[in-house]
């Protein structure tokens, strides 16, 4: 079964990334293998739909369980429908993180846990709050 | 002439231009106004118009059929706002995300997908005295400005002096607003934040090709390096209005410098007239 953990860096040794769409790095775990692989998120450098971008980069690559920080409501609603378990993880670390879902310790996401484009450091063309710096 | 008035920075006196414009010029020209600050929308407030028509703008989103869908991810893959995903025995459609450029009708393989109207804002028609007017509104929750922003300019009447009130800022909203039309008016107030923006829209104005001209209104509070800018840079001040605190007090009634003092109503036609001098100047250079 595949584990994806969002993180800062594309290693088990790296930080988790608390923020799903937008996180730098996803590390995707096989625990039959033992082995992992990591990608750059896809949703890191898109305007907008970012936890959508994630999540369907998790469909495509067949896992099964997200442990992740925050979960937005669209990126909530596709990781459900495709039957993937999210859970919220406190540990430093990828392997930590694997290490606490497997002792049971992850809590599970049951709602969105942050509201839309919370992860969000620059701002898109499309995205709301333009700022509009009325005097 | 289209001419769109534009600022950067917000709140420095879009709409009080476009308004004392559009009442000193209606005397003598056929007069249409277009609110394109669609988010935030006042225009209306000064103009108090008889509004005779609303309709709805909308955008054609997809709606998938689950019966002839073979879930094969083309129109996820294509769509570039992420407003499809491919879920494990469905195609989720989140609406706010979509552009409604139509491309998942195209490239679906099996004929899945209709297109449905999402509405996303309003456009108001109306007339205010001798002025036509047109005001569109973003719906709240919506992120989408560009499409009602161009609805209200395809009312364009395309004779006469059409003034384009256009939003604060520089970004897709701005642009779609200032492109295509003969002139951009900035407008400024001098201050450090009003500079700073002044030099983004001027940017905007150059890369669009527009040939562009500058009020500072609030003239009067001290800053000079506005000017300063405008000077170095060759660009035309077309008029100042000094900070006063009884324009202030008129402005929050809702009223028009016009209305009150014919010295304002000949400064504003001056303004026009300076307007359709850098047009014919812009044009020459252009062509020869």
């Amino acid at each position: 079964m595949k584990i994806a953990v969002t993180a800062q860096g594309g290693d088990l040794k790296s930080p988790v990334d608390p923020r799903f769409g937008r996180s730098s790095y996803l590390v995707i775990f096989d625990d039959e293998t033992q082995s992992f692989e990591a990608l750059e998120n896809p949703g890191q450098s898109v305007h907008g739909g970012a936890g959508i971008t994630a999540a369907q980069e998790l469909i495509n690559r067949g896992v099964k369980v997200l442990l992740t920080g925050n979960v937005g409501p669209n990126a909530y609603y596709v990781l459900q429908e495709a039957g993937i378990e999210v859970y919220g993880v406190s540990a430093p670390t990828v392997e930590e993180a694997i290490e606490e879902w497997r002792q049971g310790k992850a809590q599970p996401l049951n709602s969105p846990s942050t509201g839309s484009h919370h992860g969000m450091g620059g701002r898109g063309c499309m995205g709301p709050g333009p700022g509009r710096g009325r005097g | 002439m289209l001419i769109s008035v534009a600022s950067g920075k917000g709140g420095t006196g879009k709409t009080t231009v476009v308004t004392n414009l559009a009442l000193a010029l209606a005397g003598d020209y056929k007069v249409q106004v277009l609110d394109c600050d669609v988010e935030e929308p006042n225009l209306h407030l000064f103009l108090r118009p008889k509004v005779y028509a609303t309709e709805e703008v909308t955008l054609p989103v997809p709606e998938v059929d689950g019966e002839k869908c073979i879930l094969c991810g083309a129109c996820s893959d294509f769509c570039a706002y992420n407003a499809l995903a491919l879920a494990r025995e469905k195609i989720i459609l989140f609406p706010e995300l979509c552009n409604g450029c139509r491309g998942c009708t195209m490239v679906c393989p099996v004929g899945a997908i209709q297109e449905r109207p999402h509405r996303i804002g309003v456009l108001h028609r109306g007339k205010a005295g001798e002025i036509d007017f047109v005001s569109g509104r973003l719906d709240v929750g919506k992120p989408l400005a560009p499409p009602v922003i161009k609805a209200v300019k395809e009312q364009d009447q395309g004779k006469g002096i059409r003034l384009v009130d256009a939003p604060p800022g520089t970004s897709c909203s701005m642009i779609e607003a200032v492109r295509d039309t003969q002139f951009c008016l900035l407008v400024t107030e001098p201050t450090p934040f009003g500079l700073h923006d002044l030099k983004l829209a001027v940017g905007v104005a150059r890369i669009l090709g527009i040939p562009f001209g500058v009020v500072v209104n609030k003239s009067t509070l001290g800053y000079t390096q506005v000017e300063d800018y405008c000077r170095e840079e060759g660009i035309p001040i077309l008029l100042k209005i000094p900070f006063q605190r009884h324009y202030a007090a008129l402005y929050a009634r809702g009223g028009a410098l016009v209305s009150e003092y014919p010295e304002w109503e000949r400064a504003f036609r001056e303004v026009f007239l300076k307007i359709e001098r850098l047009v014919r100047e812009n044009a020459r250079t252009a062509s020869g």
